[in-house]
């Protein structure tokens, strides 16, 4: 940068001080107040556990999160396997058009209510019926291509040449992949996966058009959204810390798992 | 590589070609699909009714743009200011609240903004009296939401061309005699358009097709082209319609993406000759 600041009396750190308030303080807030006794929102009473215990006793809950699980846990596995393959299929190549980048591309960028409706209007033309397994479908869409471009970034520093010279000393195709491919990009591959779980645990949209009608495939999102629409209770606080306790934590491995592969 | 591309072919590529084919047709009677081809369902954008709900969301969305361009630009030129080990962090930090749940980020201004909230509390301790004024289900709640939620994205989209720079640009207009104003506005600011339009370019087009924020924060009360899908597939069942509408906001997505790509185009190309000029001059 041209004018580096010196820091503590530039109006730059203001600038900082205002951003990460305005981003932090609203989920800060909401975290406190999971753990206030009283529940009301703007009088302490106390700390207290209380309404994290009340969750684990609402079985609409429970059954929602297990969906969730579901869904995240089989797309993430699907997504990993599919995007790790498509992302080595790729960067083996080193020369492929634009058409298949814009491909790779488009499920991270299209609107997710263009996605969802494109996909409720596909199953039902197709007479299928919808319930977790559409959402899992549905997921494994833009897991891939999240998984597949964490992969690639990592294979892009990656020694083809290591590969030639395991199967000039004999190695079968398997054998390199699973001794020498294999370990290289494995810490891409589990960020590539966490992420994938993160973005499946978290999406609402998508699973709220393909998961077809009654409460048997409801996930953690959809009831989040219904609770909120009814109004503002000590429950949700506490749901949404636990939800953001999980997508931060995987996040964080993630992004550390990534940077001790990419240099 | 192969089942990969197979299965975005089979649930991304051709479920949207179906939705650009469904715009083509006729809504039936009992809100099934007739086959039959129509150019109406574009037309009915420019019916009084949904021509105001376009303005009215496209002028949300671009308030909101406006706004987290002007804070996230402020962010990323800051922490592309600070000290080099410390701006990884800063990064991660301000990009991992856009990791979490984006409802109960929406939600958590449920918990500020309604009437017994913080906000209000905060105004009683500074001496305010009487009915606590309605800050949730408002525009303002509704852009203040949208900001919020993709603020993190503005700076990051930002931030990459803020560090990429060369200081001996800056130094090269100030040792021509250039103030620190018009520095900024005439060196910095142009090479740095292409994040700034790639940023706004997402803020704008996901704003433009939100329906949770809307109906969270504005109650309701607040139409965004998002709703308007929404309501085409899950309530009004005029699914022709609905097509027509995503593919609308689909063709926006792209031309801007377009104009941002012809943008970057020229900024890289004034970069190089920026950089020429400072080896040289």
């Amino acid at each position: 940068m041209a004018d580096r600041p010196k820091p503590g009396r530039s109006p730059l750190w203001l600038v900082l001080t205002l951003v990460y308030g305005f981003l932090y303080i609203p989920i800060a807030v909401l975290v406190a107040l999971s753990f206030n006794e009283g529940g009301l929102p703007t009088v302490w009473s106390g700390f207290s556990l209380k309404w994290y215990g009340s969750l684990a006793a609402n079985s609409e809950i429970l059954s929602a999160a297990l969906n969730t699980l579901i869904v995240a846990l089989v797309s993430t596995a699907i997504a990993t396997l599919l995007g790790t393959l498509l992302a080595l299929g790729i960067e083996m190549r080193r020369r492929h058009g634009r058409a298949l980048e814009a491909l790779i591309f488009a499920p991270m960028i299209i609107p997710d209510i263009v996605l969802a409706i494109a996909l409720l209007s596909f199953f039902s033309m197709l007479n299928i019926t919808m319930g977790l397994h559409t959402i899992v479908l549905a997921h494994v869409v833009f897991n891939l291509a999240f998984v597949c471009s964490v992969v690639r970034a990592r294979l892009k520093s990656f020694d083809w040449s290591i590969v030639e010279a395991s199967s000039d000393l004999g190695a079968s195709a398997t054998t390199t992949f699973r001794r020498v491919t294999l370990p290289v990009i494995l810490p891409a591959v589990i960020a590539g996966a966490l992420l994938a779980f993160t973005l499946s645990v978290d999406e609402f949209i998508i699973a709220y058009f393909t998961a077809g009608a009654g409460r048997a495939s409801t996930t953690l999102p959809m009831q989040i959204y219904s609770m909120i629409r009814f109004g503002i209770t000590p429950e949700i606080n506490a749901l949404a810390t636990i939800v953001m306790a999980v997508s931060i934590a995987a996040l964080t491995l993630s992004q550390r798992l990534n940077r001790t592969v990419a240099p | 590589m192969a089942p990969a591309l197979a299965w975005l072919a089979a649930l991304m590529v051709v479920p949207c070609g179906l939705v650009l084919a469904l715009a083509f047709f006729r809504r039936g009677i009992y809100g099934g699909i007739e086959y039959t081809f129509t150019l109406e369902n574009f037309g009915l954008a420019f019916d009084p009714l949904y021509a105001g709900i376009f303005l009215n969301s496209a002028r949300i969305a671009g308030t909101a743009t406006l706004i987290a361009v002007v804070i996230g630009y402020a962010a990323a030129y800051a922490i592309a200011a600070a000290p080099r080990r410390l701006q990884p962090v800063f990064l991660f930090f301000a990009v991992l609240p856009f990791w979490s749940n984006y409802l109960i980020r929406t939600y958590a201004w449920i918990v500020l903004l309604n009437r017994e909230g913080l906000l209000t509390q905060l105004l009683r301790w500074f001496g305010y009296e009487g009915e606590p004024p309605s800050l949730l289900y408002t525009e303002g709640a509704v852009i203040t939401g949208l900001v919020y939620n993709y603020l993190p994205f503005v700076i990051l989209a930002c931030y990459a061309p803020l560090a990429r720079l060369n200081p001996e640009l800056g130094e090269a207009s100030r040792d021509l005699g250039a103030s620190a104003m018009t520095t900024f506005r005439r060196v910095i600011l142009p090479l740095t358009l292409p994040g700034i339009a790639a940023g706004a370019v997402f803020v704008f087009v996901l704003s433009i097709g939100n329906f949770v924020t809307p109906a969270l924060l504005g109650g309701g009360r607040f139409q965004m082209i998002g709703n308007l899908v929404y309501d085409q597939f899950l309530t009004a069942n005029d699914w022709p319609f609905g097509a027509a509408l995503s593919m609308a906001l689909i063709a926006i997505m792209m031309l801007l993406l377009t104009v941002q790509a012809m943008a970057a185009e020229r900024a890289s190309g004034r970069a190089r000759t920026a950089e020429g000029d400072a080896a040289h001059g």
